[in-house]
């Protein structure tokens, strides 16, 4: 692989200047004359059944132009789809109306729609609506909500189970009843709310004269939203164009179909006017999907060495009220296949409940099932490792899978490219200055104050594919990616790709990933996405893809581009095409460096056509759709120190060293701040982010009052490492970084806490490490 | 994010706001809007006008006032953190101050707004408590002196009536070998108190405590005074022991708020843990 002079410079992003001056181009920004605003009404109940709507005031307001209930509603939209359809688990589908027709089943839920000329009135008409509902026993848990006498959502869905997910590999019982150490543990993996910076919405434009909608909207798959827009509003693909240029952040949280972007398609093309609805930052916290939400039984099977026999988990993931889009194949497949994580487990034994309950339904968030998994086993080894006596670190370093056994196959099936696991741990006891610190947590223990060291060395999938196993996962879609690579006649290049970068900086990764395959200026490369009607289908951004699939279609178009070029070049210079050699932009005969033609030439004779042959076709560009052999297994080691008061409970950030594997790096900038945002997130999940219900399902943190997203002054600064074991999956050997800091932060922010508190013999405490909840840790063992 | 309509007007002055406010009894005042405007946006307040007292002039500044330091209720945080003679004298003012929202909310919110507000986890009432400073209010019935003591009365009430205006806050010049500090357990989500302790220790010549006040805002639904730590600690050696056993009393007879962030009992805890650390470190400080 040539490694040219962009690849692996760290740029600064150039979509910043346009996004940090206001000069995006979000979804809000859009103004269509004649525009209408269209609002929401929700239901402040978690579980009732609709006995009479009254939109009659709304309907006389001025200003108010149309109000709809879910019945006006039916025939004009297909139920909110759900497309991971996993096999032999008995799987039942939620019928999810957009708009709820006789029964809600979460307080958010939508009960009806008002559409008015401005957003103001559409509130007044909002609060003019008056529904008159049966209120119905509501379930939260999701192991009360599988208790027999529980709240049933469905009648035809018994014991509210929508699914049972098996994956039982080898025999564990005989393992577990051989085992020299066994231990058992429930761990709570709570519930989150994403948070994108910018909240959903939609502008919704039909025009009845052409039969075409055009849709503005936040998501992360413009493609996906196109195919399913088509299935639920029943519209031709050909007539539907989704435009998502510039998206504030998603998390998982926009790749699903919704309710809201749906009902504005089919409003607009009732009225045939533009609609537009944008969600509040309450909506956003009620009617977005949520975040993981598990109930955890682990089994852990070892031996006296440290070393571990099997794994066996029952899981209960709560799935809200309905199925949402991705959500199925989240606790499943994302969660199951990983929990032999980084280590040589052999046997695995896994069952996951899918359990609907009366809250705002859950699907992909940034990790998306692989923390669950993470969060499981590096907490377990940490157990494990006081149970023995051992140290955190080297109980890992026991059991790695060794860097001479890649590529592994996991006992689940997975296939783990590339990984030196052992090089990253001790990378980072290195930088943190182990010896010493757990020296300096001896002698301050003594003087009251308790430091503790936490570690988490994990290894994920990403950049999800290939399209075969995802049809054996029962994902409704492929899991390629594409992208166009066009030479203009001056040279410069346009590039149309597939994926929907929403925050990750593609519009600069891909440009250095195009300027180094072509030999163009940086500044000479456009990367166009987010426009179904420019760019070729592709499967969008998440899953930590965009880059080790999506820019591995993008330099395999380049190179077909290149190829074609170098015919050229060799058909004008009178050579044959092997006798070319390319260097900074140019082709030139082997051997004879003064007879050659630059890019530019090239592309320009490419277009004038006057001297090609006629077996090369006029122009100059390539479409590649790339789907890849395997995913990719990044991995790493994450350790956090930290300080806590006994006396409030209270938790201080001391240090926090992480270093990743991503393979090679082509912006390191880049990628040491999905690093960052990455720790952000998933320290937040362990100590601040909690997404509460009441027993009636009322969401207590549906504000960012309460809803604590951490703040820069919350966090730690960051030491940022990484080793580079390249993936032999893709031409660049990239793994993937947007998941890595959510996927291995959380349990080293809790192992840190846990070990800090060991002196007060406290062995493990439920997420979110508020102060509180450590106070009475401590109150309860001190007492 | 949606308020419902309303009439804005603009006073040039505290005699217009009065009659203002007298002509449109649903009125608002409006200072830095920074808690008024929130709450209309979520529809938790609909008031059918605004009157916007931020540009009254005799409303905002600073002066010393031989004694005592007044500042006007329209003044705003920023104006305050960045007095020189508050600075000075009552530094407290800037050490809480510092910790209340971020800079643009520092930029806008206003003294009298905060107090006039009461919202039960806002800082500055504790403040004005453990300073035992005065609220000047004036009414159609003329002006009228409130001790902060008497001021916050319940959740989001105090003792002005709704059509008086809060114009301005009075604090005593604190005497030398006087120690203040204000000490916060800031909600993670909000940033505002869980709990918050204000306490203001002077020391006699003898190094024993001659007089202290401490005030608890955050804890329960208005922040309240601790005179029975107070009178524990006159007279005494301020040692850790006293003030330890001293802040034990910070809890008694009080009610407090329970929320997803911190139990009553919790905040009782930290009730005692705060006020026994604002003691300590006013302590210090008197020390010098
Ligand atoms: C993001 C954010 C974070 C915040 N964090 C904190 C925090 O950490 N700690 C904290 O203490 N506060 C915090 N606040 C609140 C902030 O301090 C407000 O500015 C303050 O509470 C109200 O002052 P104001 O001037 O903005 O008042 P306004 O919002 O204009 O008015 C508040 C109320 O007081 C009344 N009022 C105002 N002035 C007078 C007057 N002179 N006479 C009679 N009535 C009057 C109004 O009619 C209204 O009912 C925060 C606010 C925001 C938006």
């Amino acid at each position: 692989m040539a490694v040219t002079k962009l690849f692996g410079a760290a740029i600064k992003r150039r979509e910043d200047p346009r996004l940090i001056t206001g000069r995006g181009n979000f979804t809000d920004h859009i103004r269509l004359p004649g525009t209408l605003v269209m609002a929401i009404k929700r239901s402040p109940h978690a579980h009732a059944r609709i006995v009479r709507i009254d939109t009659s005031k709304a309907r006389a307001m001025r200003g108010v132009v149309a109000v709809y209930t879910g019945q006006d509603l039916v025939d004009k939209l297909a139920p909110v789809p759900c497309a991971w359809l996993i096999p032999d688990s008995d799987l039942k589908l939620t019928p999810y109306r957009a708009v709820a027709v006789d029964k809600v089943r979460y307080v958010g839920d939508a009960v009806a729609v008002v559409v008015a000329e401005d957003r103001y009135v559409a509130q007044d008409a909002i609060e003019a609506i008056d529904v008159e509902y049966e209120v119905l026993p509501a379930v939260v848990d999701q192991e009360k909500a599988m208790e027999s006498g529980a709240p049933q959502l469905y009648d035809e869905i018994p014991n509210n189970l929508a699914f049972h997910w098996k994956l039982h590999i080898g025999d564990f019982d005989a393992i577990w009843n051989e085992a020299e150490v066994r231990l058992s543990r429930r761990l709570i993996n709570h519930r989150l709310i994403p948070t994108a910076m910018e909240p959903r919405g939609a502008l919704a434009a039909y025009n009845p004269g052409s039969g075409e909608l055009t849709i503005w909207c936040t998501s992360q798959n413009p493609h996906v939203h196109r195919l399913l827009l088509s299935a639920v509003t029943g519209l031709p693909e050909t007539r539907i164009r989704v435009i998502a240029t510039d998206v504030g952040g998603g998390f998982g949280s926009k790749i699903p179909m919704y309710a809201g972007e749906m009902i504005a398609a089919a409003i607009s093309r009732d009225l045939g006017r533009p609609i537009k609805w944008i969600e509040t930052r309450q909506e956003n916290c009620v009617a977005t999907i949520h975040g993981r939400d598990h109930i955890q039984y682990v089994d852990i099977a070892a031996r006296r060495d440290g070393t571990i026999t099997g794994v066996r988990v029952r899981a209960y993931a709560n799935m809200g009220a309905y199925l949402s889009t991705a959500a199925p194949g989240v606790p499943t497949w994302l969660f199951g296949l990983m929990l032999q994580g980084a280590y040589a487990i052999p046997v695995i034994h896994c069952d996951v409940y899918g359990v609907l309950t009366n809250t705002t339904p859950t699907d992909a968030y940034r990790g998306a099932g692989r923390p669950e998994a993470t969060y499981l086993l590096e907490r377990m080894i940490d157990i494990l490792a006081r149970e023995l006596g051992m140290d955190p670190a080297e109980i890992r370093r026991k059991n790695f899978i060794p860097k001479d056994r890649f590529p592994y196959t996991t006992p689940t099936g997975l296939q783990y490219d590339s990984g030196d696991y052992e090089a990253t741990l001790n990378r980072a006891l290195e930088l943190v200055d182990y010896s010493t610190l757990r020296r300096q947590q001896a002698e301050l223990r003594q003087q009251g104050r308790y430091i503790g060291i936490g570690f988490s060395t994990y290894v994920e999938v990403c950049g999800l594919a290939p399209s075969q196993a995802a049809g054996a996962m029962g994902f409704q879609g492929g899991l390629w990616e594409s992208a166009t690579v066009r030479v203009h006649p001056t040279g410069k290049v346009t590039v149309f790709t597939g994926s929907n970068p929403h925050g990750q900086g593609e519009e600069t990764t891909f440009a250095q990933l195009v300027a180094d395959e072509l030999g163009v200026p940086f500044e000479d490369v456009e990367i166009v996405h987010g426009d179904t009607e420019m760019v070729p289908f592709g499967m969008g951004t998440y899953g930590s893809r965009s880059t080790a699939v999506g820019g591995a279609a993008l330099v395999a178009a380049c190179r077909k581009v290149k190829e074609k070029a170098q015919r050229i070049a060799a058909h004008l210079l009178e050579v044959a095409p092997e006798d070319l050699a390319f260097e900074n932009g140019r082709f030139f005969v082997k051997g004879a460096p003064d007879r050659g033609m630059t890019f530019q030439e090239v592309a320009l004779q490419a277009y004038l056509a006057w001297k090609l042959p006629r077996d090369i076709e006029p122009g100059l560009e390539a479409t590649h759709f790339w789907d890849p052999v395997n995913n990719t297994f990044p991995f790493g080691c994450h350790i956090c120190v930290v300080e806590v008061d006994p006396e409030t409970g209270k938790v201080d950030f001391l240090k926090y060293v992480a270093v990743d594997d991503v393979g090679n790096v082509i912006n390191p900038m880049i990628v040491d701040g999905q690093v960052h945002g990455g720790i952000a997130q998933g320290l937040a999940q362990a100590v601040y982010e909690y997404a509460a219900y009441d027993a009636n399902g009322q969401l207590l943190s549906a504000s960012l009052m309460d809803y604590a997203i951490p703040k820069a002054s919350m966090l730690p600064v960051f030491t940022v490492d990484r080793t580079v074991t390249p993936t032999p999956v893709n031409p660049m050997g990239v793994k993937g970084a947007g998941e890595t800091g959510t996927i291995a932060s959380t349990p080293a922010v809790v192992n840190a806490v846990i070990d800090a508190l060991a002196p007060f013999g406290i062995e493990h405490i439920d997420m979110p490490l508020t102060p509180e909840r450590i106070w009475r840790a401590v109150r309860e063992r001190s007492s | 994010m949606y308020p419902s309509t309303f009439t804005y007007y603009r006073a040039g002055s505290v005699q217009e706001a009065l009659k203002l406010l007298v002509e449109n009894p649903d009125a608002k005042l409006l200072a830095g809007g920074h808690s008024l405007i929130p709450a209309m946006k979520l529809r938790l307040a609909s008031p059918s006008a605004l009157i916007d007292i931020s540009r009254v002039p005799e409303l905002a500044g600073i002066r010393d006032a031989g004694d005592r330091i007044v500042i006007g209720a329209t003044t705003r945080y920023d104006d305050i953190q960045r007095s020189e003679l508050v600075r000075q004298v009552l530094p407290i003012l800037p050490e809480a101050i510092d910790v209340i929202g971020d800079l643009q909310v520092r930029n806008m919110g206003t003294i009298g707004g905060s107090l006039a507000h009461a919202d039960p986890a806002a800082d500055l009432p504790a403040v004005v408590l453990a300073l035992g400073a005065e609220l000047k209010a004036v009414g159609p019935d003329g002006e009228r002196t409130i001790p902060a003591d008497q001021f916050f009365v319940d959740l989001f009430t105090t003792a002005l009536q709704p059509n008086e205006i809060l114009t301005e806050i009075s604090f005593p010049k604190p005497p030398a070998r006087t120690g203040i500090s204000y000490q916060k357990f800031a909600n993670p989500a909000s940033g505002y108190a869980v709990v918050g302790a204000a306490a203001v220790v002077t020391l006699g010549e003898d190094g024993k405590v001659a007089a202290v006040r401490v005030g608890v805002t955050g804890a329960g639904p208005y922040a309240v005074r601790r005179q029975s730590v107070e009178q524990a600690l006159v007279g005494q050696e301020p040692t850790a022991a006293a003030i330890e056993a001293a802040s034990q009393l910070a809890s008694e007879g009080m009610t407090f708020n329970s929320d997803i962030f911190a139990s009553d009992e919790y905040r009782a805890h930290l009730t005692r843990v705060f006020v026994k650390r604002a003691l300590t470190r006013a302590v210090e400080r008197a020390r010098g």
